[in-house]
């Protein structure tokens, strides 16, 4: 089981692989979490002043954490053995405090932060309560009452990614990525047709073919040795200008275009995808893949990279830390691999 | 092969590594007869540049004899002796297609360490750091050379190898800070830092036809190069004099022309103010220490040019904003864009007009690097440039 998984287990909010179809589920979970945001309450405070309160209460939590670790720990059902561990995390929360209060009005990432963050104590505690020499009772407690400030950490971060648009009103994660290339649209529409190509720049992306009827069917890999595969089918296709696409069933609902903008004076073209999806692995699973820089958005922020490479130079560019190229998570030392 | 590796802040190790092999076809490998150590390294060395890890090998000054080349390097063949130019450039984007080489937009996959840093990346640079692309470096029995249908020039065997190894980086490093003070008849220039960079923009200035050039330095040999080796007309120890007022006096209050920083990240100066950046440095409060930069500020003429080719790493402290703002003063900056230079600069070296070789101090063997770079880093030995022999 991999960290995602993990956390969507840890968190609940749904597993990996949901037969009703992973869009219906986004929708699901964001439809639960906006009434539950608006039953509690919550709302009519308004998304920045509970931004606000989260960041002083992490503050505050923080400082708990390094100057008393002990009786935190005592607190959550901890023998009071790991105050080094206890005194980091408390680091962190500050961290996750500041970066709320350094992120003006909305600072989504900040509080998505802390959900990486609780996702964590909720490992820990998961380790805890395995651990026999623990108090049953207290890691309940501390367990219930970090799942009760992830709840509002979540709907939180989500509402305001909504209001920054950087989430759908049906809670699908939006993002827009581009790379200026030195080539005529006119070329680059050409190369992004034939979707043979992708796979040369598409560094995540094992296979996509045609399945008839203007549609492709999508493997790609995925943390875990896994693979996440859909359908996708084209749903507007302006020559030289921009194509758009929406998938159709599968592991992972994605919709988006990829537009093709000529610069001024010549100067290329600058590619840009404009894309929305619901993670599979959950919102949460989506704030610990970025913490491990393996979130859509830096993939497709790659693969762009990637595909300047491969236009400009006709290869993908590496080096000895990175002889997979652009998108390699772990580096290598700088030395030759012999492979 | 044997290669010059990377374990931890001054620790260096020869170990040994796979040979290294074409990975793209515009690639080729180079066997190494020649690599030296730069100062630059020194900042790696000392722990200074981010992303360096455990392994890795250094090395961005080297040439060598083209031993296997990729199916698309069609103007080398197996045999060529050439000289590598420190920075990866494709030759196609943008930033090639504009000669600025060491901006190149696609040579370093790992650009977006160097975005969270920086902003923006630039090119990926052989041995220096993960952040400027992990490449192994050149301070190795052999090298893969990306784009190497772009990068590396052919040398005639009548030159020696310490004859054109600089051109790899410092001789045109040095001589792109001359350029950029945009030099004119009777022009008056200072040039902070009398190491081999150093060096070589004072002997750019001279040959670009600078009236004075003022070298500033606290070695007596570095100094007494700078005299007598690179043609400066004036030299100024730090340590023994306020280099301000020095150079204000020579100057007859007006201050040089143009200012050339050629330390970098590392400065030194004596007295209370470098305990000060020292310890700022120590807790990461701010990453260099830019005292010759902030001399060099305070000391140009109104409306003056900074010509920085020292090194920076990340973040400094008390930046003469005012000084700099109020008297129309230009800052040129850049890791040199070598490619643009390797002919013009051959020529120079084939004319006579200038035999690089004055630099060095030392020859070692490659097994010897980590000892060179505790004898460099020490200036033990008057040490100002080493070279290796693989």
């Amino acid at each position: 089981m991999d960290v995602t998984e993990l956390v969507q287990k840890a968190v609940g909010l749904q597993g990996s692989r949901p037969s009703q179809g992973p869009g219906q589920v986004g929708k699901l979970v964001n439809r639960q979490s906006r009434q539950l945001w608006e039953q509690s309450g919550l709302k009519d405070i308004g998304a920045e002043k509970v931004a606000r309160g989260l960041g002083w209460f992490s503050i505050g939590l923080g400082i708990a954490e390094l100057l008393a670790p002990r009786a935190v720990a005592r607190l959550c059902g901890g023998t009071g053995r790991h105050t080094g561990l206890i005194r980091l995390y408390g680091l962190r929360e500050i961290a996750a405090g500041l970066m709320i209060f350094s992120q003006g009005r909305k600072p989504a990432a900040g509080v998505w932060a802390r959900v990486a963050g609780d996702a964590l104590d909720l490992t820990t505690l998961g380790a805890a309560f395995i651990d026999p020499r623990t108090n049953k009772a207290g890691v309940l407690f501390g367990t219930a009452n970090v799942l009760a400030v992830t709840a509002v950490d979540v709907m939180c971060a989500q509402e305001l990614s909504r209001e920054k648009g950087a989430m759908t009103e049906e809670g699908a994660i939006r993002f827009r990525r581009s790379v200026a290339i030195n080539k005529s649209a006119e070329e680059l529409y050409r190369f992004w047709h034939d979707f043979q190509n992708f796979p040369r720049f598409m560094l995540h992306l094992q296979s996509v073919t045609e399945t008839g009827a203007g549609r492709t069917h999508w493997v790609t890999r995925a943390p875990g040795g896994r693979t996440v595969e859909w359908d996708s089918e084209i749903t507007e296709d302006r020559e030289n200008e921009l194509i758009a696409w929406r998938s159709v069933g599968g592991d992972v609902y994605n919709a988006g275009s990829v537009e093709f903008e000529p610069r001024p004076g010549g100067r290329g073209t600058i590619v840009r995808i404009d894309m929305e999806y619901y993670p599979p692995g959950g919102v949460a699973g989506t704030a610990v893949a970025m913490l491990f820089n393996q979130a859509p958005e830096q993939q497709v922020q790659d693969d762009l990279r990637r595909l300047k490479q491969l236009i400009e130079t006709g290869e993908i560019v590496r080096s000895d830390a990175s002889p997979e190229g652009t998108g390699q998570v772990r580096q290598r030392p700088a030395q030759p691999s012999g492979e | 092969m044997r290669a010059n590796c990377f374990h931890g802040k001054r620790e260096m190790r020869i170990d040994n590594v796979p040979d290294p092999r074409i990975l793209n076809q515009r690639d080729a490998i180079v066997k190494v007869s020649s690599t030296a150590i730069c100062g630059s390294d020194l900042h790696l060395y000392n722990g200074l540049i981010p992303t360096c890890e455990h392994g890795d090998v250094f090395g961005h000054e080297f040439m060598g004899e083209v031993v296997e080349i990729g199916r698309e390097v069609k103007n080398l063949s197996v045999g060529d002796r050439v000289v590598v130019p420190f920075p990866i450039a494709c030759g196609n984007c943008a930033a090639c297609g504009a000669e600025a080489y060491s901006l190149c937009e696609n040579s370093n996959p790992n650009a977006w360490m160097a975005e969270k840093l920086m902003g923006h990346s630039p090119a990926g640079v052989f041995g220096y750091s993960h952040m400027l692309g992990g490449y192994a470096g050149g301070q190795a029995e052999y090298a893969r050379v990306p784009f190497a249908d772009v990068g590396p020039i052919k040398v005639p065997n009548d030159l020696a190898d310490e004859k054109v190894l600089f051109l790899s980086d410092i001789f045109p490093t040095g001589y792109m800070g001359a350029e950029m003070c945009d030099i004119k008849q009777g022009d008056t220039i200072a040039v902070w830092g009398c190491g081999p960079v150093g060096q070589f923009a004072i002997a750019s200035a001279k040959m670009l036809g600078a009236e004075r050039v003022i070298g500033i330095d606290r070695f007596p040999e570095r100094l007494r190069m700078a005299r007598e080796k690179a043609d400066a007309t004036d030299t100024l120890d730090y340590e023994e004099v306020n280099i301000h007022d020095s150079l204000m006096d020579m100057t007859g209050g007006v201050g040089p022309d143009a200012c050339i920083d050629a330390v970098g990240t590392e400065s030194h100066l004596p007295g209370p103010l470098y305990a000060y950046d020292r310890f700022k440095q120590a807790l990461m409060l701010e990453t260099d220490r830019p005292f010759a930069l902030r001399q060099a500020i305070m000391a140009c003429r109104n409306g003056g040019v900074v010509s920085v080719i020292g090194v920076y790493g990340g973040f400094i402290d008390k930046f003469p904003m005012g000084s700099f703002m109020n008297r129309s003063l230009t800052m040129k900056t850049g890791q040199c864009h070598v490619h643009r230079y390797m002919k013009p600069l051959l020529e120079r070296i084939q004319n006579g007009d200038i035999d690089p070789s004055f630099v060095i101090t030392h020859q070692m063997s490659l097994d010897e690097a980590p000892e060179g770079y505790k004898t460099f880093l020490n200036k033990d030995d008057d040490c100002i440039k080493i070279v290796l022999k693989p």
